[in-house]
């Protein structure tokens, strides 16, 4: 009995831990319309800034405390909400979540600058060493402290909410945000309150944990998603039931512990870090269906050319003969940096299809990456080209088996689903060395750093590094083609249709469940040949290559690029190698370069096309001033024609032309298309 | 039985029932007007009727076969298509396009016209929109938009055309010319339940019409009838003629 009642006091203890993040992340969420994936990020920050405080300068711990939680916090959490959400009120799902992912990994990387991850941080729990007797088992201070602190958390949140005038603002915005302003309320000074809030909250359960996770940045910032699975059973708005969440999954991570034999069985050995994961993928799969709706209005920012052959072929030619002619010149350094930057270009590519024409958001295409070179390196052993089929066909399969209870759900919960998918990859699957299943035993990552065989190509000999890279350069261009010639296929633009309008799909007849499967599937066999090709730049594989951390600055870069375009997933793959390699030149610069791709996120709120949508209206402009027919032989004549025929893109009401609300025309239709607004994309 | 039939509907939205006990009918050869004033139901019961809400009670044939449980896709491939009184066109692709996908999705149907793209070249020759293949569906002006909605659910080839309001931001010429089709397609067999507030254009093309006012069935009968019937001009036709002037 004092044995039970000993786990669950553990239990609830953390459980008020996840209690206070997740009430932070709702309040966030529901006001201001912005998950923040950043939230645990924001919690491992404060937690530093209060060991910095209290350890490093030796204040005292009430003065740290107020310092962290009553004022950089809030100081923090208003600017975040003034200069980087309040422009994010029309955006798409995904790309409100691609700047809070560059909040994440701008807030990790400015961490890992500022406190050397190689300097030992000791931080103990407050009053470890008291404690009292409760009914034949003892409750430190400590736990004391965390209950208590919960129990205060919760008073002020009643207080604000149900006490304030702000508070009442607060609840408002959620139920109805116009009709808010209509009333004389102020949304964005709700908003801002909810940020202040979060972010204090966020510090809060930071500094709590902090001792029983040790002052890491990883495994503070990953803290979010055990929140999420509290929020998420809260159903992103009730606080009461996300604190029954918090208290489900401290209780359940306990009793696993305490209950199961973890540590004989050999597949149960991670399973106590997972238990939150579990909790959240069934949270998620028992969201009530979603009823699909007409009568969204949305007006996409986003711009889908067609490519046109030519200018595809042109670009993978030049991009070739590129890599050919660096190859042979190029220092060990920065062609590892580019052979890495081609390989994260295929799993880049998987993006393509699946986010950017039919708006799935993915954070696993890594853990597809991993799977697919697990595959490689166990399937044939000699990394032969049936080895990259069996990636393919495996990273398809487990893809498809992400997808399958995943596919009903849209937009955020989608995304924090394959979040989930990749964290409980991370924290359990790819940690076993191998698994036993009735007998069979299925080989794993095994001591950790897998060798892995490079794909071997007949009659090319790859083990030369400068080979492999103009091998991989020719893999990515065949791949980038593939690509465009989906985009040109019924299947492309089926899926930018369900994208565009589900309901209108649905009632032509398109069945979008299979459909979204399909590219489920498709995008998870690309990943995992990009898994097997990045693999093989190392010749070795381990698990942290391919975390649920390293899917996001991959997805930014890719958002940042341009994802619904082969250019796009290009450049980013290409500016992930370059930031690498600038990342060598010297520690300083290997801080900056690791804030890069964090800054690129968040300045996705401004272009939501990308920046290959920026240069390829640059060079179509080019080639307007072109001589003669050289626009054309390059395949640009149709940017150009976009770029003279359209107007800016419109985001307001359509334009009407001239004074009719229709336009003009002598029978149903007529006109021409030249009107300011109306654009031609590409060639058919 | 009728082509068409949305039989003793009703929903329920929380305390609120959109439809009580709605029928509708659709035949071959006919357009069937179904007016009423803002919020009497009339878009609900179009998803139902498509799948895309479920009713509380009542059922929903098509073609003799009860399709109540099908899904919105499986209704498509049995010969209903719609357009939506708030656009869902694919924005970002071209008018081309969107008849284009429309057009893929029932390809391989049987009795298939072969290419499809020598099939949306036609559809967009025939509704006076080949100037506009190329423009972005986004970029319209509305009624045009509207247009492009109802030529894409025609690529469909239906046999029963659901249109929403389809004459909204159509200036008087067009809004003519789409009667003219409208009668065109009828003619060709088309069964068609027309949603509109435009009684120039409801009146004449319609062979029955159906009042709904607050979810329920006010009247059904012929477009004279439905003129002189004084529970409908009092409750739509007084108040629309009276906004008119």
């Amino acid at each position: 009995m004092s044995e039970f009642l000993t786990y669950t006091i553990v239990g609830l203890v953390t459980a008020a831990i996840y209690a206070i993040a997740a009430s932070g992340l709702v309040v966030t969420y529901t006001t201001s319309g912005v998950f923040n994936i950043a939230h645990g990020a924001v919690g491992m920050f404060g937690a530093f800034v209060f060991w910095q405080l209290r350890f490093g300068w030796n204040w005292p711990t009430w003065l740290a405390l107020v310092v962290v939680i009553g004022i950089l916090a809030p100081l923090f959490g208003c600017g975040v909400e003034k200069v980087l959400m309040r422009n994010l009120a029309d955006a798409s799902e995904a790309t409100k979540l691609a700047v809070t992912i560059g909040l994440l990994i701008a807030m990790e990387g400015a961490a890992l600058w500022i406190w050397n991850p190689q300097d030992a941080r000791p931080f103990p729990p407050f009053y470890v060493n008291n404690k009292v007797s409760f009914f034949g088992t003892y409750v430190t201070w400590t736990q004391l402290i965390t209950l208590g602190t919960f129990v205060l958390c919760v008073l002020v949140l009643w207080f604000i909410l149900y006490r304030t005038r702000i508070g009442i603002d607060m609840r408002a915005v959620v139920d109805n945000r116009p009709l808010l302003m209509l009333v004389g309320g102020n949304p964005n000074r709700a908003s801002r309150l909810s940020w202040i809030l979060g972010s204090s909250l966020a510090a809060i359960a930071g500094i709590l944990i902090a001792p029983t996770l040790q002052l890491s940045v990883a495994p503070l910032t990953l803290l979010v998603i055990n929140a999420y699975a509290a929020a998420i059973i809260g159903r992103l708005k009730s606080l009461p039931w996300t604190f029954v969440g918090a208290a489900i999954i401290g209780l359940a991570g306990s009793y696993v512990v305490g209950y199961l034999p973890v540590s004989t069985v050999g597949w149960l050995q991670n399973l106590p870090l997972a238990v939150p994961i579990i909790i959240l993928l069934i949270a998620l799969l028992l969201q009530p269906h979603e009823r699909l709706r007409g009568y969204i209005v949305r007006r996409s920012r986003e711009s889908f050319p067609v490519p046109s052959w030519r200018l595809s072929l042109t670009g993978a030619v030049i991009l070739i003969a590129v890599c050919a002619a660096l190859a042979p010149v190029l220092t060990t350094q920065p062609l590892y940096f580019l052979s890495t930057g081609l390989a994260l270009g295929v799993i880049g590519l998987s993006l393509v299809p699946l986010l950017g024409w039919a708006g799935q958001i993915s954070l696993c295409q890594m853990t597809f990456a991993g799977v697919g070179a697990l595959a490689f390196a166990h399937a044939t052993g000699g990394g032969s080209l049936l080895g990259l089929i069996a990636a393919f066909a495996i990273a398809a399969i487990i893809g498809l088996l992400t997808a399958l209870p995943a596919i009903r759900l849209r937009g955020l919960y989608l995304a924090l689903a394959t979040a989930a998918i990749a964290e409980l990859f991370d924290s359990w699957i790819f940690g076993l060395p191998s698994v036993t299943f009735f007998g069979h035993t299925l080989p794993l990552f095994e001591s950790g750093a897998l060798p892995i065989a490079r794909l071997s190509l007949p009659g090319i000999n790859l083990t030369s590094n400068r080979t492999y890279l103009v091998v991989l350069a020719v893999i990515f261009c065949i791949f980038g083609l593939l690509v465009v010639t989906i985009r040109r296929s019924r299947f492309g633009r089926a899926l930018i249709a369900m994208r565009e309008s589900q309901a209108g799909s649905e009632t032509l007849g398109m069945r979008t469940t299979t459909l979204k499967l399909g590219v489920f599937t498709l995008s998870a066999g690309i990943a995992g040949v990009g898994g097997v090709l990045l693999a093989g730049v190392q010749t070795q594989v381990t698990p942290t290559q391919f975390s649920f951390l390293e899917s996001l600055p991959l997805l930014l870069l890719i958002m940042a690029g341009g994802a619904a375009t082969v250019g796009g997933a290009t450049f980013g793959a290409l500016a992930l190698g370059v930031f690498g390699y600038i990342g060598t030149i010297s520690t300083f610069i290997y801080q900056i370069a690791q804030l890069l791709p964090g800054l690129v996120g968040v300045g996705l709120g401004k272009q939501p096309n990308g920046v290959s949508a920026d240069i390829s209206a640059g060079l179509a402009k080019l080639a307007a001033w072109l001589p003669g027919d050289i626009p054309g032989r390059l395949g640009l004549a149709s940017a150009a024609a976009a770029v003279r025929v359209s107007g800016p893109v419109s985001t307001g009401s359509p334009p009407s032309t001239g004074g009719s609300p229709a336009g003009p025309g002598p029978a149903i239709a007529g006109g021409g298309v030249a009107d300011a607004g109306i654009s031609i994309e590409g060639r058919h | 039985m009728a082509l068409f039939e949305v039989r003793d509907v009703t929903v329920r939205y929380g305390g609120v029932t959109a439809l009580r006990g709605a029928n509708i009918t659709a035949e071959p050869h006919s357009i069937h007007g179904l007016i009423g004033p803002n919020g009497a139901g009339k878009s609900t019961l179009f998803n139902v009727a498509t799948g895309l809400v479920s009713p509380n009670q009542g059922r929903v044939y098509l073609d003799g076969e009860d399709v109540t449980k099908r899904s919105p896709h499986g209704r498509a491939r049995r010969g209903l298509a719609r357009t939506f009184q708030q656009l869902e066109l694919f924005g970002v692709l071209t008018v081309h396009d969107n008849l284009l996908v429309a057009a893929e999705l029932h390809a391989r149907r049987p009795g298939g016209s072969g290419d499809p793209r020598t099939a949306v070249g036609a559809m967009l020759e025939r509704m006076n929109l080949s100037s506009f293949g190329l423009a972005r569906a986004d970029h319209l002006p509305t009624g045009i938009a509207r247009l492009v909605e109802v030529a894409r659910a025609l690529m469909t080839r239906p046999k029963v055309l659901l249109l929403d309001e389809p004459a909204a931001g159509l200036i008087e010429s067009e809004t003519e010319a789409l009667g003219r089709l409208l009668r065109e397609l009828a003619a060709e067999g088309l069964s068609i339940i027309l949603v509109e507030h435009d009684m120039e254009l409801v009146m004449p093309v319609c062979s029955t019409v159906t009042v709904l006012d607050q979810g329920e069935i006010l009247a059904t009968g012929t477009p004279d009838e439905i003129r002189a019937n004084p529970a409908v001009v009092q409750a739509y036709l007084g108040a629309s003629a009276g906004a008119a002037q």
